[in-house]
C-alpha cells in the first residue's frame, strides 16, 4: 500500500524542535539519518520513535533525514507525521494512525 | 669580636630572594625600580623557573582574561616542559592551552573549572595525568598542606606600582576583588605581577603587597573589559528564570531564616539575580536588613548595599564592573581572600557565618548529590568553585535549576560526577516542584504551609524522565581524566575518559 | 458545582515549539493554543499536528485547554476541529464571531465530529467578539448555545473595525467591554478581556487589569507567562475578604455541628449564595497563593 511520495520537510532548527526531511528512495524500507544534540543519551530511542511513526503511516521507500535540537518525543512525532503528510500530499490524515 | 661574628652566618643575608640587595656596593636609591622587568621573558628568567615546576594564575578576569594565554605562549617559546599549571580556574578563552599540553609544556593541571574545547579535549584523554579539580576553599587548603607548591605565580592586575602594590578596583581592566590572587601572592615562592598601568609609589591601599612581590612587568593588556563581566547584569525577562526566582525568594521568606541581620550568598545567572531582586522587594516590605552579602558579588548586591538593605559586602570575586567599582568606593564593600572566604582549614572562613546560599546545578540526583562539573554527555564543562564549600557551611543551601534543559533531565538517578555531597544540600528548587532533603524535617513542614509545591525528589525524577525519556548510559573507558577533590583534599569522585 | 477559575488564558502560537512544550509550567488557568492569526498559512498543518499531540500529552492533562481554530470558510477550520476534538480539547475558541449563525455552524460541526468519534465529552465554545456587529449581537451570541462558556473581547481587531486606535486609557473599548460583560452576565457565562501586548510594561498592564477587574470581568488573555503572576496577584482577594469568608464558613460549620437550620453572622442571615461566595473567595485565595500558614 505504498503512496506516491514527493520530497517534503517540516519543523525548524530552533532549540527544542526537529527539522525533518522526507525523500523518496528507490529501495524498499525506511532509511533514517539522525543528527541529534542529545545523540549520546537519546539517539537510539529517537531513531526507534521515527521508525515507529513512519511505519504507522504505512509509508515505504523513504529516507527520513532528521536534525534534532533536543525536541521532546511528541514534537519529533508531530514533525515526522507532518513531513510525511506533505510528502504524500494528503491534507487529511487518518487520525487513528497518529496518536 | 671575630668570635662573635663567626656565630652568625651572614652570607645568607646576601642571597635572599632579592638579587639586587647587597650591603656594600650599591648606591642609595638606585634600586627603587629594580623589581621592574623589561619584559615577561625577563621576569620568567629572573624567577628561576625550571622544567617540572608549578606555575599559577588567578581567574578574576574570567572570560576576559588575556594574561594566561600570553604568558603560556612565552613560556612555551622559551622551551619549558612538564610544568604543572595551577590557575584558580580556567575559562573558555583558555582553549589555547590544548596546544601547550600537546607539546608537553603543561603535563599536570590543578584548577577549579574546565570548559569549552579544553574541557572536551581532556575528557577525550588529552592528558596523561588526570586534572585535579578543587573548590575555591579547597585550593587554599591544598596550598597550605603543601600538596600544591607554587614555584612561580603570574598575577595580572589593572594597576600596580613599581614596588608591587596592586589592586583590582582601579584602572582600565577592573576585575574588582583579587581574593584568589592574594593566596598566590602569599604562598608562591616567586611572585610576578603583570600590570596594565604603573602607578606612583605607594599604590595603597594594596590588595597584593610590596612585601609579597618579586617582580613587576608592565604589559599592554591583562584583560578585555568587555568580557570580564560574568554576563547578566540586568534583570532577566526569561519566564522560566523569573519563575525559579519567584519560588526561591518565597522559599527564603518562609525558611525561618528571613529575619533582621540574616546573611546571604547568591550566584550569577538570570535566576540568581532575579532572586536577589525579589528578595530585596520583600526586605523593603518587611523592613528586614541583611548583615552581609558574600561571594561572588554582583551589581545587584551593590545596589542593595547602597539602599541600606545589606550592611556589608564581603567580596572574594567581583562579577561585574559595578561590583568592581564599588569595591574601590564603598567602605562597607570589603575585599576578602579565598582563605577568609572558604578554606576549610582556615582560622576564620566567612562561609561559617553564612545563613543562606543560592546555588545552581547541572545535575542533581535522588540522594541530593550535585554535579556542576560534567554535562549530560560526560564532558568536563563547569567549575567546582565555591559550591561544595558554601553548601557545607551555610545554614540553608538552596539548589535552583530547571527540571529539564531542553530534553536533558536535571534530576537523575545518580549524577555523572559528585562535586557536592547530598548531605550538605538542603533544598532543590525546580520550575515543576521543590524537594526538601529528608533530614530537614522542620524546614519541610514549614515550607508545606507556605503554598509552595513541595514534592519528593523521586517525583521530580519521575517527572523528568516522563518528559525526556530514560537516558542511555554514557560510555567511559577506565582511564581517569579528572580527580574531584573535596574541600578537605579527599577524593570525592573521578571523571573517566569518554569512550 | 465548583466554578472553574478562569483568570488567565495564556495564548500560545501553535507553531512555536518552545512555547507549546513549556506553557504548562507557568500554570495559567487555561492554555489557549492558537492555530489562527499567529500561525503562517504555510504552517497551518504543522501547527495543527503539534497541537494535536500537545493536547494529548500528560503535561496538559491537568490543565484546561482551548484552541483557537481557523474560520470554517477557510481550508483549515474543519481540519482543525477534527484534530483538536479528537485530541480532547476542552474549549474551542471561535475566531471572530459576528452572528448567532457563526456559532451554530461551528456547533453543528463539533456535534458531528463528537458523534463520529463516539465521545461523551461535550467540547465547550468560547466566542471572540472582534467587531461592532459582534458587540451589537453579543447577548444573542452569548445565549446561542448550551456549550458557550464565555465571550471574549478581541480588542485589536475591534478598534480597527471602529476606525480608531487603542489608547492607554482604553476609552475606545468602553462600550465593547460593557456590552460584553452585560451579555455574559445575562447569559450566565464568563467574560474575558483582550491581551495586553506590551510585555515589558508591567504598570500599564496592572492598570488595565484593575480596570477590567473592577468592571467585573472573570479573566484576561495573556501573551507572556510573566503576566500570569501579575494577573493572579491582582485577582487575589483582599485580606479583608478572606477574613470575612473564613468567618462565614466557620459560622456555617458551627451551625451544622449544632444542628441549627439557620446560620447567622453578626445578626445577618447567611444563606446558600453567601456560602458559595465565601467558598469561592477561599478557592481564589488558595489558587493565588495568598493564604497564610493556618488558613
Amino acid at each position: 500500500m505504498s503512496k506516491k511520495l514527493e520530497t517534503a520537510h517540516a519543523g525548524t532548527l530552533e532549540s527544542s524542535d526537529a527539522f525533518v526531511r522526507v525523500i523518496p528512495i528507490n529501495e524498499k524500507g525506511i532509511v533514517i539519518e539522525l543528527e541529534s544534540s542529545v545523540e549520546e543519551i537519546y539517539g537510539d530511542a529517537i531513531r526507534a520513535l521515527i521508525l515507529e511513526s513512519a511505519n504507522a503511516m504505512k509509508v515505504d521507500g523513504v529516507k527520513l533525514i532528521v536534525q534534532d535540537k533536543g525536541a521532546l518525543d511528541y514534537v519529533i512525532k508531530a514533525r515526522v507525521q507532518t513531513a510525511i503528510l506533505r510528502a504524500t500530499g494528503e491534507s487529511e490524515p487518518d487520525w487513528s494512525m497518529l496518536s | 669580636m671575630k668570635d662573635i661574628q663567626k656565630q652568625f652566618k651572614t652570607e645568607n643575608l646576601t642571597s635572599v630572594n632579592a638579587p639586587f640587595f647587597t650591603c656594600k656596593e650599591k648606591k642609595k636609591g638606585e634600586d627603587r625600580r629594580a623589581k621592574l622587568c623589561e619584559s615577561i621573558e625577563e621576569a620568567i628568567k629572573r624567577s628561576g623557573l625550571q622544567d617540572g615546576m608549578t606555575i599559577s594564575f588567578h581567574h578574576a578576569f574570567r572570560g576576559g582574561d588575556l594574561l594566561i594565554n600570553n604568558v603560556m605562549n612565552i613560556i612555551a617559546k622559551m622551551g619549558f616542559k612538564n610544568l604543572t599549571l595551577a590557575s584558580s580556574s580556567l575559562a573558555s578563552v583558555h582553549d589555547p592551552i590544548i596546544e601547550h599540553i600537546k607539546n608537553g609544556v603543561v603535563t599536570e593541571i590543578y584548577t577549579s573549572g574546565l570548559r569549552s574545547k579544553l574541557g572536551e579535549a581532556i575528557s577525550k584523554g588529552l592528558m596523561e595525568k588526570p586534572v585535579q579539580i578543587h573548590s575555591h576553599g579547597g585550593r587554599v587548603h591544598l596550598i597550605q598542606s603543601g600538596e600544591l607548591k607554587i614555584d612561580v605565580a603570574f598575577l595580572g592586575v589593572p594597576v600596580c606600582d613599581a614596588f608591587g602594590n596592586a589592586n583590582g578596583y582601579s584602572g582600565r581592566s577592573k576585575c574588582g576583588s583579587l581574593g584568589y590572587a592574594m593566596i598566590d601572592a602569599q604562598y608562591a615562592d616567586y611572585v610576578v605581577v603583570l600590570t596594565e598601568s604603573l602607578e606612583e609609589y605607594p599604590n595603597v591601599p594594596a590588595s597584593l603587597h610590596q612585601d609579597q612581590v618579586d617582580a613587576v612587568v608592565l604589559v599592554d593588556e591583562v584583560g578585555d573589559p568587555s568580557k570580564i563581566g560574568a554576563g547578566e547584569t540586568r534583570m532577566t525577562t526569561n519566564p522560566k528564570e523569573l519563575l525559579l526566582a519567584s519560588h526561591t525568594a518565597k522559599l527564603i521568606e518562609h525558611s525561618g531564616l528571613f529575619k533582621e541581620g540574616f546573611s546571604i550568598q547568591t550566584g550569577t545567572g538570570g535566576a540568581s539575580l532575579a532572586t536577589t531582586v525579589f528578595l530585596s522587594e520583600k526586605m523593603e516590605e518587611k523592613g528586614i536588613h541583611a548583615s552581609f552579602g558574600l561571594g561572588g558579588i554582583t551589581g545587584t548586591m551593590v545596589y542593595m548595599l547602597k539602599r541600606g538593605l545589606i550592611k556589608t559586602l564581603l567580596d572574594v570575586q567581583s562579577f561585574d564592573e559595578f561590583a568592581a567599582k564599588s569595591l574601590g568606593e564603598n567602605k562597607n564593600h570589603i575585599e576578602i581572600s579565598a582563605n577568609e572566604y572558604a578554606n576549610p582549614s582556615s582560622k576564620g572562613a566567612s562561609i561559617k557565618q553564612l545563613d543562606i546560599v543560592v546555588l545552581s546545578a547541572l545535575e542533581v540526583d535522588l540522594d541530593f548529590n550535585v554535579n556542576v562539573m560534567t554535562g549530560s554527555k560526560g564532558f568536563l564543562r563547569g567549575a567546582s568553585g565555591g559550591h561544595s564549600d558554601t553548601a557545607a557551611e551555610a545554614k540553608l543551601s538552596i539548589i535552583v535549576a530547571p527540571l529539564t534543559r531542553g530534553r536533558l533531565p536535571t534530576v537523575t538517578k545518580r549524577v555523572n560526577t559528585i562535586v557536592t555531597p547530598g548531605s550538605t544540600v538542603d533544598v532543590v528548587v525546580t520550575d515543576q516542584g521543590i524537594a526538601v532533603n529528608p533530614k530537614n524535617v522542620e524546614l519541610k513542614a514549614r515550607l508545606k504551609k507556605s503554598g509552595l509545591q513541595i514534592v519528593e525528589m523521586q517525583e521530580l525524577y519521575d517527572r523528568a524522565i516522563a518528559l525526556c525519556g530514560e537516558p542511555a548510559e554514557i560510555k567511559y573507558t577506565d582511564k581517569v581524566v579528572a580527580v574531584i577533590r573535596y574541600r578537605d583534599g579527599s577524593v570525592i569522585d573521578v571523571v573517566k575518559q569518554l569512550a | 458545582m465548583k466554578q472553574k477559575l478562569r483568570r488567565s488564558m495564556l495564548f500560545v502560537p501553535g507553531s512555536n515549539t518552545g512555547m507549546v512544550c513549556n506553557a504548562f509550567i507557568y500554570k495559567p488557568d487555561t492554555v489557549m493554543f492558537d492555530l489562527e492569526d499567529s500561525v503562517a498559512l504555510s504552517e497551518k498543518d504543522s501547527a495543527r499536528m503539534m497541537v494535536f499531540h500537545a493536547l494529548q500529552h500528560f503535561t496538559y492533562k491537568d490543565i484546561e485547554t482551548a484552541v483557537r481554530v481557523n474560520p470554517l470558510d477557510t481550508p483549515f477550520g474543519l481540519l482543525d476541529l477534527e484534530a483538536v476534538i479528537r485530541a480532547g480539547v476542552d474549549i474551542v475558541r471561535l475566531p471572530k464571531t459576528d452572528t448567532v449563525e457563526d456559532v451554530l455552524a461551528m456547533e453543528r460541526e463539533i456535534e458531528r465530529i463528537e458523534i463520529n468519534i463516539g465521545t461523551t465529552k461535550k467540547t465547550m465554545l468560547l466566542a471572540a467578539i472582534e467587531s461592532a456587529l459582534g458587540v451589537v449581537n453579543a447577548v444573542d451570541i452569548a445565549r446561542s448555545s448550551k456549550r458557550m462558556m464565555g465571550i471574549a473581547l478581541g480588542a485589536e481587531d475591534f478598534v480597527r473595525d471602529l476606525h480608531t486606535q487603542r489608547t492607554k486609557e482604553g476609552h475606545e473599548l468602553m462600550a465593547a467591554r460593557n456590552q460584553i460583560l452585560l451579555a455574559a452576565r445575562a447569559a450566565k457565562i464568563g467574560a474575558f478581556d483582550s491581551i495586553f501586548s506590551d510585555v515589558k510594561d508591567k504598570e500599564g498592564f496592572m492598570h488595565e487589569v484593575d480596570l477590567i477587574k473592577g468592571l467585573g470581568f472573570d479573566g484576561k488573555s495573556l501573551i507572556n507567562p510573566n503576566q500570569i503572576p501579575w494577573l493572579h496577584n491582582a485577582f487575589a482577594p483582599s485580606q479583608k475578604n478572606i477574613n470575612w469568608a473564613i468567618e462565614v464558613l466557620e459560622a456555617a460549620k458551627d451551625a451544622k455541628e449544632r444542628g441549627l437550620g439557620v446560620i447567622s453572622l453578626d445578626g445577618k442571615m447567611v444563606d446558600a449564595p453567601v456560602i458559595l461566595r465565601a467558598e469561592w473567595i477561599m478557592d481564589l485565595a488558595r489558587a493565588s497563593g495568598v493564604l497564610g500558614e493556618e488558613q
